[in-house]
């Protein structure tokens, strides 16, 4: 079996589950003919035909609605935003009817449906193109906010996602698209979306990330395994909901616990995690819970994004001045 | 220096203002007791509308967006919908809703703040009020390339203010329903105001029927008092649309005789000549004359019709008032398929 990458494993749970449930329709801008600016849905247009790949007006609030409409009708509509940056029209619609339609009709009317968007900085695009908000989605009830690590969780997620009964905002590093290589199966079985995964067992220190920095994260464990600490790292992979357990487990073992995002410090998902540390493990932390995230900047353009996305050594300082404290 | 295209707007009207009859009749108009049915529904609107506000002056509900005026709006709109149609309204669209199947005693619900007002019994993938301005329409367009994705031969109609005119929802559905050839008809109940901001300050368009020509449909400019063109002209585009002929925007011209809402006072911004001159021209007034004029209605009718409406009003009201309250723990129940783990912890914390 070829090795894939993980954009390549976005395309091959998308071709998996449109193969499987005719109901599944993706919609977006460039994603016929052209397969998606990143490729993503490279081939599934010649497949599965316009009806199924549908390439629409250049409109993003009418991506979304478009989707609440279907998604009411039984259908299972895959929007694809081409960046993250251009999600923002959306939101109104994300937030005030996808997330809210089960709700608001006591059950009724519900939205199973999938907003994919590549997201992250670190591939030297122009302005807009490069900002991680994930937290902004993480903050509103009714929504499910999932991101994926390698080829392997983009592609179970990614089925789990298009098989949920209710909005999911897929976000897709793009920066590590196409770093990795993994055989995927292309079995069509899901991972389960309210779980983090342990990546790495380790009994000194957590290191917990999620999306392109798992890849900084865990060359930040393996150099500190060569000064002879053992980091146990964790891929959150659900940013909503949280899967507190695993990470709660995971410190209580280590007492130490490092959070690492791209996105913004302040009001961060890392600030979350913390919070819920202090509020049910405080007695197992020797340390403080430290942060190795993005700045409260705009993100950087391209010449200087490297100093903005955090670093293996960045990572690697932070975990052993926690290990350092007291 | 070439014109390379041209549109115009029609408009239509069947009753005008004094309730002369303005060419033919529509073939359905021909059918005494369809027109008695409208007078009917327009009245039981009438008089729910007034109790629903009624209800709120006296603490029994919460803000309600009345639809004074407005009637023949939304009852031609629903007179003209098939069961299997879809309705998408808006927060002031009773006059559909209640013919979709949906009860008084749901929308006083709804208004008294219990979310199960929405959970429609009868008409179940009708959408519920949409408060948002001009959100609606994209889930029309959505449930639209639904029916046409399935080549089913329904239709949609979505509602919406002359306001949501404005906003960018409304162009980007008007877009993609003309690009796709949607089944879906738009309806602009243009009461001329947008809360406090009048018509002619929203838009430097002619009508706002035109609208439709940059999303490549038709669009028509209906008396929206005349409640007999107003069902004919969604009938109309209802039948294109159900048979592959593509959606069409209808901008029914009417006048909001009452405040925005129940925590507006409209009296700080509307002339009062106006609202005089507009109630001259009102729906109710002009179907009744119409059916007087016919020897199809009189004072006996008329009076036997009022207390029948209010009786059901009445109901209506006792049916709301005695609704068992929701469990605190539904504000969790509906939010996802599977309550999360997380979740479930704050239900357990919660005043239940």
């Amino acid at each position: 079996m070829a090795e894939i990458t993980l954009v390549e494993a976005v395309t091959q749970a998308l071709a998996y589950e449109m193969q499987r449930d005719e109901n599944v329709i993706l919609l977006g801008e460039d994603i016929g003919l052209n397969g998606g600016v990143f490729r993503a849905t490279d081939g599934l247009y010649k497949k599965f035909g316009a009806d199924r790949v549908m390439d629409t007006p250049l409109a993003e609030s009418m991506l979304a609605g478009l989707a609440i409409g279907m998604a009411a009708q039984g259908l299972k509509p895959v929007v694809e935003f081409q960046f993250m940056g251009f999600i923002y029209p959306a939101v109104d619609q994300l937030v005030n009817h996808a997330a809210r339609m089960r709700n608001r009709t006591r059950g009724r009317l519900t939205c199973p449906m999938v907003a994919r968007a590549p997201f992250g900085g670190g591939i030297h695009a122009p302005e807009h193109h490069s900002e991680s908000t994930e937290a902004m989605f993480a903050h509103i009830p009714g929504l499910k906010v999932i991101i994926p690590s390698s080829p392997a969780r983009a592609y179970g997620l990614l089925l789990a996602a298009m098989r949920d009964p209710d909005p999911v905002i897929f976000l897709e590093p793009k920066r590590i698209y196409r770093i990795v290589k993994q055989n995927v199966p292309d079995d069509g079985k899901a991972l389960p979306l309210e779980q983090c995964f342990v990546l790495r067992e380790g009994s000194d220190i957590t290191l917990i990330s999620w999306g392109a920095s798992m890849h900084e994260t865990l060359q930040a464990a393996t150099q500190l395994e060569q000064q002879g600490v053992s980091a146990e790292v964790i891929d959150v992979a659900s940013i909503k909901p949280l899967d507190m357990d695993t990470i709660l487990n995971s410190v209580a073992k280590t007492g130490r616990a490092v959070i690492i995002h791209e996105a913004a410090r302040s009001n961060g998902v890392g600030a979350e995690i913390t919070s819920v540390i202090n509020e049910s493990g405080l007695l197992s932390l020797l340390a403080p819970v430290q942060r190795v995230t993005g700045y409260d900047t705009v993100m950087p353009y391209m010449k200087l994004e490297k100093h903005y996305i955090p670093s293996v050594e960045k990572i690697v300082n932070s975990a052993i001045s926690t290990l350092e404290f007291a | 220096m070439t014109i390379i295209a041209e549109f115009s707007i029609e408009y239509l009207q069947c009753l005008d203002k004094n309730a002369n009859l303005v060419g033919d009749l529509p073939s359905f108009a021909k059918d005494n007791a369809q027109l008695i049915n409208l007078y009917e529904l327009m009245v039981l609107n009438r008089t729910f509308d007034t109790k629903a506000i009624n209800l709120q002056r006296t603490g029994k509900m919460g803000t309600y967006a009345s639809t004074l005026g407005q009637e023949a709006v939304f009852v031609g709109i629903g007179h003209a919908m098939k069961k299997t149609d879809v309705l998408v309204p808006y927060y002031r669209d009773y006059g559909a809703l209640l013919q979709r199947g949906a009860t008084m005693k749901q929308i006083l619900q709804y208004w008294g703040g219990d979310e199960r007002g929405s959970d429609y019994e009868e008409c179940r993938e009708d959408f519920p009020l949409c408060v948002p301005i001009a959100t609606q329409f994209l889930h029309a367009t959505g449930v639209a390339t639904a029916m046409k994705y399935r080549k089913q031969k329904r239709a949609v109609v979505a509602t919406g203010g002359e306001g949501a005119s404005s906003e960018g929802d409304f162009y980007e559905a008007l877009n993609v329903a003309g690009q796709w050839q949607l089944p879906v008809v738009f309806v602009i109940n243009n009461n001329q105001w947008a809360i406090s901001v009048a018509r002619q300050s929203q838009t430097g368009c002619q009508t706002i029927a035109q609208k439709a020509i940059a999303g490549g449909m038709p669009g028509i400019q209906v008396d929206g008092n005349d409640v007999i063109a107003m069902r004919d002209c969604v009938n109309q585009a209802l039948q294109a649309a159900r048979t592959g002929k593509g959606p069409t925007l209808i901008e029914a011209v009417t006048y909001r005789l009452c405040d925005h809402t129940t925590a507006d006072d409209a009296s700080r911004y509307v002339p009062k000549e106006d609202l005089d001159k507009a109630w001259q021209e009102e729906p109710i007034k002009r179907l009744q004359t119409y059916l007087e004029t016919e020897k199809l209605w009189d004072k006996n009718k008329e009076d036997a019709l009022i207390k029948q409406c209010q009786q059901q009003v009445s109901q209506a009201v006792e049916d709301y008032l005695n609704i068992e309250p929701q469990a605190v723990s539904a504000m969790f129940d509906y939010m996802y398929e599977t309550l999360p783990k997380s979740l479930q912890q704050q239900r357990g914390l919660a005043d239940l």
